[in-house]
């Protein structure tokens, strides 16, 4: 049985979002890559985002197909005023720029929001799909604010440095977004602890007696989404700070499937859990694409594997450790879980052989047919690869199997004594 | 006591498709007074009261929460006015702890409405007040507990909790007793006379025996029809509820 704290645990609490602080602070300090800047940068936007979006799917009970709206259209503002702000029409430090991204999506929450959060449930789903579609559309309709397919670039150096920031260099970006990220992250923190934001749960949980305490979950809903959608839009201004051009792309239903993906994966139950899903969705999209075409398809299998047999995310599965821990009992499992480890590396060997050489096979030219995989040379047309692919397949499938039940029996072991302990 | 009327219902009509649930209902309830709703099952007990707290619309009739007519406002503002009500089955927040469920019901009384700026941990006002209900309710010491996993006479206390936490004048409580044990009623019987004194009450009740001490008047509900309103005793003795309701089963007992 879980016992919630409601006496903020202060000490505990400064410790969590200081480490989080010197973790921003000294990541860049992990490689002189530029390759890692990008990747962190991409990082700390979607962490924004994907919390944002969290708002109103873990918080809110909406589930929402078109959240990129709001970080989109927040880009695009902020890249209009970058540009004025290039051509001398009014000064404005860069360092505040994502604010006009976020009143961009707080302007386009109170209008759309409107809407949206009218019915809750599978309509309001359905609405925001719809929302997300016309604003694409409009987006390719009036090429002279939107810039039409190409999109609207920009240079992001303009002014006068303020503080000596001039966002050059690729690591000022990335501090910026860095700072934008934390005090994102503690603002919406703060806002699940407001009345609103309880409400906001009360409100997913039982719209109906929400109603007979006072409030109007319309309204609750509405204002979650809009606060929702301001942060989206700083996601939105710091990508067009990033990236240096905003296009169609931005308001995606590609975005929106995209932020969900990363949300869901990293945990709509728990506040951490879109940072984690967002630190694994740029994992493979910046880093896994570099190395295999077949990105998406990994991330399309991992996120169903999440859906099946994690529903919870990543957080919720760390979560679940934290009683079995307190009760010493971790050590039992360390066994188990090494054992599912390997089955399950030996799987996802097989699957990853098994992958590579079907996307060599129907895209690659037809001359080349050995292939490099994990520093071994494979011939895909040549029956011992696929015969050893399979092999890793079904003995990673069995072993698997085993290793599940395994855990499976001690894990429900532990769980019955530490509640006969509790009881 | 004194003699304004906290509730006033003339006229009520409710009809679902061709079928009326409602019939012509006119009551009155004095503020401070405890009045309970008996009758069949299929009477329209608790669609009355879905009618009385704005859940479902009329068909046609006004209703008055102290003199202000409500008829056709949504529950929330019913609600703001200052009346209450519970569900007959249990209607809480299963997901959150006993305490928070219990806040749930405090914080738009105590002005806080939608705010997004005020740390609802550091509010000792809804602090005090959610407590103070626990203590009343008896859950004190469960409230870190989730309301999912409370015991059934706990989740109807916690329900009544959530419904005075707000402070509300009006309290409407709808079977609060159903599918209890004969001590945990005569428990949660006691718990409702505590916690709604000097308040306004309705409840609905299945079982006249269990509001025969508590209510000041009682409301016989036949077929969508108060057939009678009069003191227990005299509600007791009246041939006609006897005849609808009691079946005559205790005609000896009342003579």
């Amino acid at each position: 049985m879980s016992t919630l704290r409601y006496r903020p645990l202060d000490l505990g609490r400064w410790i969590v979002w200081g480490a989080t602080a010197l973790l921003f602070a000294l990541a860049p300090l992990m490689s002189d890559a530029s390759f890692v800047l990008t990747l962190l940068s991409q990082m700390g936007i979607l962490i924004i985002f994907a919390l944002s979006y969290n708002m109103l799917l873990g918080q809110g009970g909406m589930l929402s197909f078109g959240h990129a709206v709001y970080s989109g259209l927040g880009a695009y503002f902020t890249v209009h005023a970058l540009n004025l702000v290039g051509k001398g029409a009014f000064w404005f430090p860069v360092t505040l720029l994502p604010l006009v991204g976020g009143l961009a999506g707080l302007a386009f929450g109170l209008i759309f929001g409107y809407v949206t959060t009218k019915k809750s449930g599978t309509t309001f789903a359905m609405i925001s799909l719809g929302i997300g579609e016309m604003v694409y559309a409009c987006v390719l309709m009036f090429p002279a604010f939107f810039g039409g397919e190409g999109g609207i670039s920009t240079n992001r150096v303009v002014g006068e440095p303020v503080l000596g920031l001039t966002y050059g260099p690729a690591l000022q970006v990335y501090y910026l977004i860095a700072a934008w990220a934390f005090v994102s992250m503690a603002a919406m923190f703060a806002l699940t602890q407001t009345p609103l934001g309880r409400m906001a749960n009360a409100v997913r949980d039982n719209p109906e007696r929400a109603e007979f305490v006072g409030y109007n979950t319309q309204r609750v809903r509405y204002l979650q989404m809009c606060l929702s959608a301001f942060f989206a839009g700083v996601a939105g201004g710091l990508s067009c700070i990033n990236y240096e051009i905003v296009s169609a792309e931005n308001v995606s239903a590609l975005r929106s499937g995209g932020v969900l993906i990363a949300t869901f994966i990293g945990g709509v139950g728990l506040f951490f859990g879109p940072i984690l899903g967002a630190i694994v969705f740029t994992l493979f999209a910046i880093a896994l694409s570099g190395f295999t075409k077949a990105w998406l398809l990994y991330l399309g299998l991992f996120f169903l594997a999440m859906v099946l047999y994690a529903p919870g995310g990543l957080a919720w599965l760390i979560a679940i450790q934290i009683p079995v821990l307190r009760a010493r009992r971790f050590s039992e499992l360390l066994w188990p879980y090494a054992l599912a480890l390997a089955a399950g590396l030996m799987l996802l060997c097989g699957l990853i052989g098994a992958v590579e050489m079907i996307y060599h096979l129907s895209l690659e030219s037809a001359e080349e047919s050995v292939i490099a995989l994990a520093g071994l040379e494979v011939d895909v047309r040549a029956l011992p690869s696929w015969l050893a692919v399979g092999a890793l397949l079904a003995a990673g499938g069995v072993a698997m199997r085993h290793a599940s039940r395994f855990v499976s029996a001690r894990w429900h072991a532990i769980q019955q004594d530490i509640q006969r302990g509790a009881a | 006591m004194n003699g304004a009327a906290a509730i006033e219902l003339l006229d009520v009509r409710k009809q679902f498709g061709a079928t009326r649930i409602i019939q012509g209902v006119n009551l009155s309830v004095r503020q401070g007074e405890r009045l309970a709703i008996i009758g069949p099952n299929g009477a329209g007990k608790s669609t009355l009261f879905n009618l009385i707290s704005g859940r479902f619309p009329l068909t046609s009739g006004r209703i008055r929460l102290n003199g202000q007519d409500i008829t056709g406002l949504p529950p929330y503002r019913i609600n703001r006015l200052g009346l209450s009500r519970s569900f007959q089955v249990t209607n809480i927040f299963h997901r959150m702890s006993v305490y928070e469920n219990i806040r749930c019901g405090v914080l738009w009384s105590l002005g806080y409405k939608y705010s997004f700026w005020h740390p609802v941990n550091r509010l000792r006002d809804v602090q005090r007040r959610a407590e103070e209900t626990m203590e009343r309710i008896g859950l004190a010491r469960r409230r870190n507990v989730q309301a999912g996993v409370l015991s059934y006479a706990e989740q109807r206390a916690l329900e009544i909790g959530i419904t005075i936490a707000g402070g509300a004048e009006v309290i409407l409580l709808d079977e609060p007793t159903a599918g209890m044990s004969r001590t945990e009623t005569a428990q949660a019987v006691e718990l409702i006379r505590t916690v709604t004194e000097g308040k306004t009450l309705i409840m609905v009740e299945h079982d006249m025996g269990v509001v025969f001490g508590l209510a000041d008047r009682i409301s016989v509900l036949v077929y969508g029809e108060v057939i009678a309103t009069d003191t227990p005793e005299a509600v007791r003795a009246n041939p006609a509820v006897q005849e609808a309701y009691l079946g005559g089963m205790h005609k000896e007992a009342a003579a």
